[in-house]
């Protein structure tokens, strides 16, 4: 049996460390083989941007050697799939490898793409990658006051990610003593402040509380990077001193040159986890098209999932149980306490009041990241 | 002939039914349609709301045994 996974973020991490200790025996008899492509030697703990952005974590505790946090049952190479030739069960690589599989995983992931607005790349802050962070951070340090806009596009990577920005630049702008400076304005697409009712409910009170402003069904159309105006899809308009963006996503390139499905995402049972059609392929984190946050979390239960069930179709000859969408996830609240939001295919979430403590735990699970990248937390 | 592209969001808590929509949507053509299924039945108000704010064309809105199908044209 060669089960093969297709990238090496957080999904095709835990999903491989899972698989490479179930199936530890059929490994080393020879009667499975294990292998990962991905595009980088590094991994990177992706939700670390958002507090380098406000200077409170540095680019080298974002990364890890990806060989350093993988099992040794899995034959892991730096080769990135050029072609999805799944009629034939194959990849073709970069390299110019071909890699046959009887099982095949695609974890690729997603993208920010700010170009796909007109002018946002030009105009606007954002933390989505290393070196956009990185902008952000001297921006912000240079700031003096006015009006911070937060932008967010549709759709995004980490669901809570324009909540937490907007209460830790309160925060940080408090801690600078400019707070009475700075008019916080925040936008969102829907007819909320957050897509999650719960929190949306818990959440305006708390701006109107701090002292931010807020404004819904606002999706962004264009930015006038010279003019400083942020236009919006629904008609609106709001001038800005500093735009923070939340860009929207699409797939990874391969996926759409492939034609593997609209926007980069293909098409994916919510529960069995395969590829519509594709009975031997399973898609799992921000490639899907399920409608379910792209959040590290949401990868993390699905990874668990399938390693479940593929060692299941290895030892027993089909899988064991269907996935039921379970996602946690934090939402920093400022500087110094959060809380978090729990849900799945059939419940809702129950925000709790922030605290101080679970703050910390985030904290902790900053740095406790690279024990849940290998499968043991 | 437009594409009619099926948006299923049944059961989605976060990024909701709108959410999915407005995501779908920036990948579909001008003259595609589009049918989002949703299980919450502020759907009902909201997307409608927010299809003619945008100005898209609403096409359909109606409940079939606890599912929400509404259609739309996109237009711009």
């Amino acid at each position: 049996m060669r089960i093969l996974i297709v990238g090496g973020g957080m999904g095709g991490t835990i999903l491989g460390n899972n698989l490479a200790r179930r199936l530890a025996p059929e490994i080393r008899a020879g009667k499975v083989k294990l292998g990962m492509l991905s595009a980088s030697d590094k991994h990177m703990y992706q939700p670390g941007l958002l507090y380098m952005a406000l200077g409170r974590m540095t680019p080298d505790e974002l990364y890890r050697d990806q060989a350093s946090l993988l099992e040794p049952g899995i034959d892991f190479q730096v080769d990135p799939v050029e072609a999805f030739e799944l009629d034939k069960n194959q990849v073709k690589t970069k390299g110019g490898k071909t890699h046959a599989y009887d099982i095949l995983v695609i974890a690729t992931g997603s993208r920010p793409v700010p170009e796909m607005i007109p002018g946002l790349a030009e105009g606007a802050e954002t933390f989505y990658t290393e070196q956009t962070a990185l902008k952000m951070f001297k921006r912000l340090q240079s700031f003096q006051g006015g009006k911070v806009v937060v932008a967010v596009g549709v759709p995004h990577k980490c669901p809570m990610a324009p909540l937490e920005i907007t209460f830790m630049l309160h925060d940080y702008f408090k801690d600078r003593g400019i707070r009475d400076k700075v008019q916080l304005h925040y936008t969102y697409p829907i007819g909320r402040v957050h897509s999650l009712e719960p929190v949306a409910k818990w959440a305006q009170p708390e701006f109107d509380r701090l002292g931010i402003t807020y404004e819904t069904l606002f999706n962004v159309k264009e930015v006038d990077a010279k003019g400083q105006v942020l236009k919006s899809e629904e008609g609106g308009a709001v001038k800005y001193d500093l735009l923070v963006s939340i860009p929207a996503h699409k797939g990874m390139e391969v996926i759409e040159k492939n034609k593997l499905g609209a926007g980069g995402f293909i098409p994916t049972d919510k529960t069995k986890l395969t590829m519509e059609g594709r009975p031997n392929v399973y898609v799992i984190g921000d490639t899907t098209n399920i409608p379910i946050s792209k959040a590290g979390s949401t990868v993390h239960y699905q990874a668990e999932t399938l390693g479940e069930n593929i060692a299941a179709i290895v030892k027993l000859g089909a899988p064991v149980r269907e996935h039921d969408g379970k996602v946690f996830c934090f939402i920093e609240t400022g500087k110094d306490r959060a809380t978090y939001a729990m849900f799945n295919y059939t419940t809702p979430p129950d925000p709790k009041p922030p605290t101080k403590a679970v703050h910390w735990f985030k904290m902790a699970y900053n740095k406790l990241y690279w024990t849940s990248a290998r499968g043991l937390l | 002939m437009a594409e009619r592209i099926v948006v299923d969001a049944r059961g989605s808590f976060c990024p909701g039914p709108l959410m999915e929509l407005i995501a779908r949507l920036k990948f579909a053509s001008v003259g595609d349609e589009v049918e989002v299924l949703s299980t919450d039945k502020g759907s009902a108000a909201d997307i409608p709301e927010w299809v003619k704010k945008v100005g898209h064309e609403l096409l359909e809105a109606r409940e079939d045994a606890g599912v929400w199908h509404i259609a739309l044209k996109k237009l711009k």
